[in-house]
């Protein structure tokens, strides 16, 4: 039972922290005016289209939160190695019975409280303007709670990933710039690497085969199509997003990517952390 | 040493060609304070984070009340205090000191009167990012005295603290040392020590150079002894005569002899009678016995 109390103190700990430094107001803020600026600025059209103005909402909404969601996860969770080192306090943290990798899990814990907080409460608040102002049915709630619960998986993917570039770099500098960096690659640089390649391919073999399992094997785009393939909306799609209709793998899968990123992530942290010398 | 809490033997520590500790051989028992003295890179800091387990031994062996470096147990018995620690400013004291109670698996009503013992008990619900220097030590001590640890390994834990600081931080280690801990504590800033440790261990390049009591170190030493001897109005040359050493401003006689010389000296002095008015005896302290032994060579170290 002492493992599990000296977890509960540094989730807890991780928890209060984003809590005084506005960490949680902040990204609730910033999770709650993109959806609510996506919601009323492509409202226009909704009224011209079939499908409900939530789900249509959840569609554009899941595109952006790829670009959100890794990216306040990201920033929530890179410090918390390296930022330890640096200041001191991890050898301290050490010299305590707590072992690596309860310490790893409990300030993932941590970090991963707070950024479902900030996107259940940002999106619900958005859904639920949204609910009053167009009206629901169930299949816009139905996408709606989807692509809250995903998101929060995408962010624990991230935070996950954070930690492990956070074990990486002895300062705290470091490590946010590496946070940056694999943000770039993994949500920006992938998809446009893979579209440049679609486009010299021209349709062949590459384009028919790998193309769609390299789209799936990145946990942004993972969570887009996953969202996307269970919206039955004629909303116009484009780009990669195209695949969320095609792909020739069940949709499940896209989860399964999502939780072996996640189980890889943490694995990763961990093995790492136990490498350091505080 | 079988009653030690902890016991380094013959340890050496290997970074590539670096040795930064070099058969070192320490034992500290329970009530027993213990200072490690030495320049930066002398290896203490070295030292202390492989006693911590954060660092493998590649000779030799340590214990730590019975128990490997960096074992449950170890950790148990170990408090560490390091040099300089940033605790999250946006935390209270008193969140601090919770934290790490429940780390130590000890009740946070039970680590929370410790705020009161290193003096900050009126700051427990204020951040952390307010306290002084000063303070943000106390909050250091205070979390390392959490459940009562039977070894306090503590890295120059107060250099940059004003003196009535230093001394009030001394002060609770007497008291944790009578109450059994053992303490054992580094630090380059030398004098602050005097008179608050029972032992001293002088570590220069990596080696052990001296051990001991100050009184012991500087009976090794050699170092001379100063008796400054102030004389009754106009008989100053009457007691330079008798005594010999040096004539200083007038009224007094400055003698310089060895420890075993000194109660000779002072013998010589009683028969001098009303000739003598004051007389003041200054030991070596200890920067100067620090100075002989981190300076010594090999030959003159002692073991």
């Amino acid at each position: 039972m002492n493992g599990l109390d000296r977890m509960a103190a540094v989730a807890a700990t991780e928890f209060r922290l984003a809590l005084r430094n506005r960490w949680v107001l902040l990204s609730t803020l910033v999770f709650t005016l993109f959806a609510l600026a996506l919601a009323f600025l492509g409202s226009g059209p909704s009224g011209a289209l079939k499908a409900d103005a939530l789900t249509l909402t959840a569609a554009s909404l899941s595109t952006l939160t790829v670009y959100l969601v890794p990216l306040m996860a990201l920033l929530v969770s890179y410090d918390s190695i390296a930022g330890e080192i640096e200041r001191g306090t991890l050898a301290l943290v050490l010299a305590t019975p707590v072992k690596r990798g309860e310490l790893v899990l409990a300030k993932f814990c941590g970090h991963l409280a707070v950024l479902t907080l900030a996107i259940a409460v940002g999106y619900g608040i958005a859904g639920l303007v949204i609910a009053v102002v167009h009206g629901a049915n169930p299949a816009g709630l139905v996408a709606w709670g989807r692509l809250v619960a995903t998101a929060v998986l995408l962010g624990a993917v991230f935070v996950a990933l954070g930690m492990l570039l956070s074990s990486l770099p002895r300062q705290t500098g470091t490590a946010a710039a590496m946070a940056i960096g694999a943000w770039l690659v993994l949500v920006v640089l992938y998809d446009l690497a893979l579209l440049g390649a679609v486009i010299v391919d021209q349709g062949g073999v590459f384009t028919k085969t790998i193309f769609p399992a390299l789209v799936l094997a990145n946990p942004g785009d993972a969570f887009r199509l996953y969202n996307l393939a269970l919206i039955e909306s004629n909303a116009p799609i484009a780009g990669l997003d195209g695949l969320a209709h095609t792909l020739p793998f069940p949709v499940s899968s896209a989860l399964v990517v999502l939780a072996l990123w996640l189980f890889a992530g943490l694995a990763g942290a961990w093995a790492l952390t136990r490498r350091i010398r505080p | 040493m079988s009653d030690a809490i902890l016991s380094v033997e013959d340890l050496t520590i290997r970074f590539g060609a670096v040795t930064a500790v070099d058969g070192v051989s320490l034992a500290v028992a329970p009530s027993e304070r213990v200072a490690l003295l030495g320049h930066n890179g002398a290896g203490k800091s070295t030292l202390f984070k492989t006693v911590l387990g954060f660092l493998t031994p590649t000779g030799g062996r340590i214990d730590v009340a019975g128990s490997t470096p960096g074992s449950d147990a170890a950790r148990r018995a170990v408090s560490y205090l390091p040099e300089q620690v940033v605790f999250p400013k946006a935390l209270t004291g008193a969140e601090v000191l919770t934290y790490f109670a429940r780390l130590k698996g000890v009740s946070p009503e039970a680590a929370l009167p410790l705020l009161d013992t290193v003096g900050i008990a009126a700051a427990a619900h204020r951040a952390v990012g307010t306290y002084s220097k000063g303070m943000r030590q106390r909050l250091g001590l205070a979390q390392a005295l959490i459940g009562s640890p039977r070894l306090l390994l503590l890295d120059e834990p107060t250099s940059g603290l004003d003196p009535v600081s230093r001394r009030e931080f001394y002060e609770v280690l007497e008291a944790s040392a009578r109450a059994g801990t053992a303490v054992l504590l580094s630090s380059h800033s030398l004098s602050e020590i005097e008179n608050r440790i029972d032992r001293i261990a002088i570590m220069a390049r990596g080696a052990l150079r001296a051990e001991g009591s100050l009184a012991e170190l500087s009976r090794r030493a050699g170092l001379p002894i100063r008796i400054r001897v102030e004389a009754a109005a106009g008989r100053a040359d009457a007691v330079h005569a008798r005594l010999g050493g040096e004539r200083v401003n007038g009224r007094s006689v400055v003698l310089t002899c060895r420890a075993d010389e000194k109660v000779g000296a002072l013998g010589r002095l009683a028969d001098l009678g009303a000739d003598v008015v004051d007389v003041d005896i200054a030991l070596p302290d200890l920067d100067d016995v620090y100075r002989h032994y981190s300076a010594a060579t090999d030959e003159g170290a002692a073991r």
